[in-house]
């Protein structure tokens, strides 16, 4: 059960990589305003874009007749994320990592593991085919504090 | 489809070939077909090029670039030419660093060390 934000959007979109543009930019002013810093809104827009273009090209095989669903909610605390697309899903323990010698020089396969480095939290749904991900702000803390 | 190319700027300084990419973020499938469309023939036609691919305009950058630039040092090394990477700020050198890919290319600081570390 995700709880609910102050900010809350929801939106479907065409799936092609650059369909996520006008919302990505809205998420990002939207945690900007949440003092979210320069950083953690770094790492929120690179997780948004590894999982949108997973969403394309792995889940739904790049078929623009298909589409990916992303709803968000935010808090002055953290932004949850989903984004799910219309394939078959996959097992992301299945995923090699990409950082061993046999697949370092591989061109693809690091979306998973940047997603997982810059989120706190990055979870699949059991199909495989929706990412759920949770980023906390740094500073809710020391905001509690001063109030 | 020129319009969607990032702009790459090439210099050339003692026996390198300087590409700096001057847009700020690289992002989807079109930025890299793009920047692929103006690296790689300047790879294909110049066998054993020295080049230094100058990031310090770069703000934000997707996986796919890695992929990108991997194939580019395949090309390169082939024909025995070297590849440096510079200006990369730190929160893009960050993503080097977890993909391991710190390892993998020769990154310094500016495009004078680059240069100057040619053999």
């Amino acid at each position: 059960m995700v709880e609910r934000g102050l900010v809350h959007k929801s939106r479907v979109v065409a799936s092609c990589v650059s369909a996520i543009e006008p919302l990505c930019r809205e998420l990002l002013d939207d945690v900007t305003g949440f003092g979210f810093d320069e950083d953690e809104v770094f790492g929120i827009h690179l997780a948004v874009e590894e999982a949108f273009a997973n969403a394309v090209k792995h889940g739904n095989k790049a078929d623009e007749h298909r589409s990916v669903s992303i709803e968000y909610f935010i808090t002055p605390v953290k932004v949850d994320i989903s984004i799910s697309d219309e394939g078959a899903g996959f097992a992301p323990e299945a995923v090699p990592d990409p950082r061993t010698e046999e697949n370092l020089y591989n061109s693809g396969g690091r979306g998973l593991l940047l997603m997982r480095s810059h989120m706190d939290v990055v979870e699949h749904n059991d199909k495989g085919n929706c990412v759920h991900m949770i980023k906390y702000r740094a500073n809710a803390q020391s905001d509690e504090v001063k109030e | 489809m020129d319009q969607l190319r990032p702009k790459i700027k090439v210099e050339y300084v003692q026996h390198a070939a300087i590409a700096t990419l001057t847009d700020e973020k690289i992002l989807d499938e079109s930025d890299i077909r793009g920047l692929a469309g103006s690296i790689m023939p300047l790879v294909e036609t110049s066998p054993g090029v020295n080049l230094v691919l100058d990031f310090s305009n770069v703000k934000f950058l997707s996986s796919a670039v890695l992929g990108l630039l991997i194939r580019i040092s395949r090309k390169i090394y082939e024909s025995d030419g070297q590849f440096k990477l510079c200006g990369i700020n730190p929160k893009i050198h960050e993503i080097f660093r977890i993909t391991r890919l710190d390892r993998v290319f020769d990154i310094h600081a500016d495009r004078y060390d680059a240069v100057r570390s040619l053999d």
